[in-house]
């Protein structure tokens, strides 16, 4: 769990969907910040043995916050949150996708 | 070819920003890339951006990091953000993508700034939602102004004092410190103390942050091990050993930190020479006083070339440019030379404590010999069990450990379990650090798609000679 720091306030914020949710964010924030403070805390499954992922570096370094933006493969922490963008979770192989 | 620089310097943390202002001020044109949107590396995150909140909680030393961006911000230097840089070639051609579209650059002299990677800190149940490392949890409060409420935090080092104690500022005490270093090592560390004493401020600094961690009642837990992280799908608890008695404590963020390590992608994709220290358990480039790597063309500068911190990664900066704008000939050898002496005598002084924090503080067995069951792959699930039966079927090296089980081929590419791979196979085929060597690191440096590929200009017919 995240909360804001004290002192923080939450000024200017806005919102996108994360799996149709709606998820608030201020300006600046990453979508993986976004989802964190919104108690989003897996963002994904592994495609090895679809084990629960989320934010581990948060810095683009270890692929572990994969989330899916317009179709395609972002890392959730170097993507800027924007109004109104729509953000999904991975689909998981073997699962949803047919092989 | 889009663009000609003679210097680019890639990674604008303090040693990047450092290093184009200073070959700037030498009549250099200079092209800094940096694969975040504003300047200050991962120590000055975000810090042009600050808000009242966060800087009352990031404290003086983070602030310090505002001048330099200040500086880069009014300097000549061609800044670009948001740039992935995906393959450096020998002769300082630079390829990279910025919103899907990639570009080639070239650069007579090219300083490599990229700075370092926390230590990976493998333990049963990191990779569960939950578990991050104490620099995301900082780096969520740089970029975010938001802290986790219910976390412990896992591990040694300087940072975990100072995160510990901007968490408590912030409003949101951890739970616990569960630290791994040990009395052992901390009267091992003292044989240093004596010229550690040269950096009294570091020092004072950190039983200052200790003692604030004292005074808002965070309990510290020393010398732990069988340091678990538990829950079903999520972390939910974390269990561990200290003081000869078992403890638990129910937690919703463990965040992990023991050191951190030179990031070697990019100077392992060029092929140049490193070597392993034992001191602070890890690789990193050889490079001589003045950063300069075993290829003419290429210098490394700050915490890439081997561990000293923020100050230290400055100083080298400077050092670095002042190497590569004398290399293309804008300034003699012993202008160079004079300009560098102060710079180089003002880092040894900064760098005096590092053999005392690297004592006092080294990466635990846990972490270094993890269990067999325990995952060192976090991509592709390998574990540490998985290697040292790979060892045992002939496997001499971290390459030839990705045939037999995938470790390194994920799209992390390595980054976090290449240097406990190289440990394991060292102690299982007892061969140095150095002979089993490290992984083949290749370009794309990161995944990138067809279509930025695609975007490349075509190179022109080279003329035929008439």
């Amino acid at each position: 769990m995240f909360k804001l720091m004290e002192g923080e306030d939450a000024q200017g914020s806005f919102t996108f969907l994360f799996e149709g949710q709606p998820i608030s964010a201020t300006p600046g924030m990453s979508v993986a910040a976004a989802l964190l403070a919104a108690d989003v805390s897996i963002f994904r499954q592994t495609p090895v043995s679809q084990s629960a992922r989320g934010p581990f570096c948060m810095m683009g370094a270890c692929y572990d916050c994969l989330v899916y933006v317009d179709g395609m493969n972002v890392q959730a922490c170097m993507t800027k949150a924007r109004d109104g963008m729509k953000v999904t979770r991975v689909p998981v192989i073997n699962e949803d996708i047919e092989t | 070819m889009n663009d000609q620089f003679d210097i680019i310097v890639i990674g604008a943390g303090p040693a990047g920003i450092s290093a184009a202002l200073e070959a700037d001020h030498h009549g250099a044109s200079v092209c800094l890339l940096d694969e975040q949107a504003s300047a200050g590396g991962q120590i000055y995150r975000n810090v042009s951006q600050s808000t009242p909140a966060r800087t009352k909680v990031l404290g003086s030393d983070y602030l310090k990091g505002e001048q330099l961006v200040r500086d880069l911000r009014n300097s000549g230097v061609v800044h670009r953000t948001g740039v992935t840089v995906w393959k450096v070639g020998q002769d300082g051609t630079i390829a990279y993508s910025k919103e899907e579209f990639a570009t080639q650059i070239k650069g007579r002299h090219v300083i490599i700034a990229n700075g370092a990677t926390e230590r990976s800190t493998p333990l049963p149940g990191w990779t569960k939602p939950g578990a991050m490392t104490v620099g995301a949890a900082q780096i969520l409060m740089k970029s975010a102004g938001i802290v986790p409420t219910n976390a412990v935090l896992i591990g040694s080092g300087p940072l975990l004092y100072l995160v510990a104690q901007q968490l408590v500022t912030a409003g949101a005490p951890p739970k616990a410190l569960v630290e791994t270093q040990t009395k052992t090592d901390l009267l091992r560390a003292t044989r240093h103390l004596v010229p550690a004493l040269k950096g009294w401020k570091q020092l004072a600094k950190g039983l200052q942050l200790i003692a604030a961690i004292r005074m808002a009642g965070v309990p510290r837990f020393t010398g732990a091990t069988n340091i678990a992280i538990h829950g079903d799908e999520k972390v939910d608890r974390v269990s561990f050993e200290a003081n000869g008695k078992n403890h638990s404590i129910q937690v919703t963020s463990a965040l992990l930190h023991q050191g951190v390590v030179p990031n070697t992608q990019i100077t392992r994709s060029i092929g140049l020479k490193h070597i392993y220290s034992g001191q602070q358990h890890c690789f990193h480039p050889v490079t001589d006083l003045f950063g300069q790597s075993s290829n003419i063309v290429f210098s490394i500068a700050g915490d890439g070339a081997g561990i000293g911190g923020a100050k230290v990664a400055a100083l080298s900066g400077k050092i670095s440019a002042l190497n590569a704008v004398c290399q293309i000939g804008k300034i003699p050898k012993s202008k160079c030379e004079t300009l560098a002496a102060p710079i180089l005598k003002k880092r040894s002084a900064e760098l005096a404590i590092r053999p005392f924090l690297d004592a006092a503080y080294p990466p635990p067995a846990d972490v270094l010999r993890p269990a067999d069951e325990t995952i060192i792959c976090r991509c592709e699930e390998v574990t540490a069990g998985n290697i040292r039966r790979f060892a045992s079927l002939g496997c001499k090296g971290p390459n030839q450990a990705k045939s037999f089980g995938r470790p390194g081929m994920g799209p992390c590419q390595g980054r976090y379990c290449g240097l406990t791979v190289t440990q394991i196979l060292a102690q299982e085929t007892k061969q140095s650090h150095d002979v089993v060597g490290a992984y083949r690191i290749r370009a794309p440096l990161k995944p990138i798609t067809l279509k930025e590929l695609a975007s490349l200009e075509t190179p022109k017919e080279p003329e035929t000679v008439k």
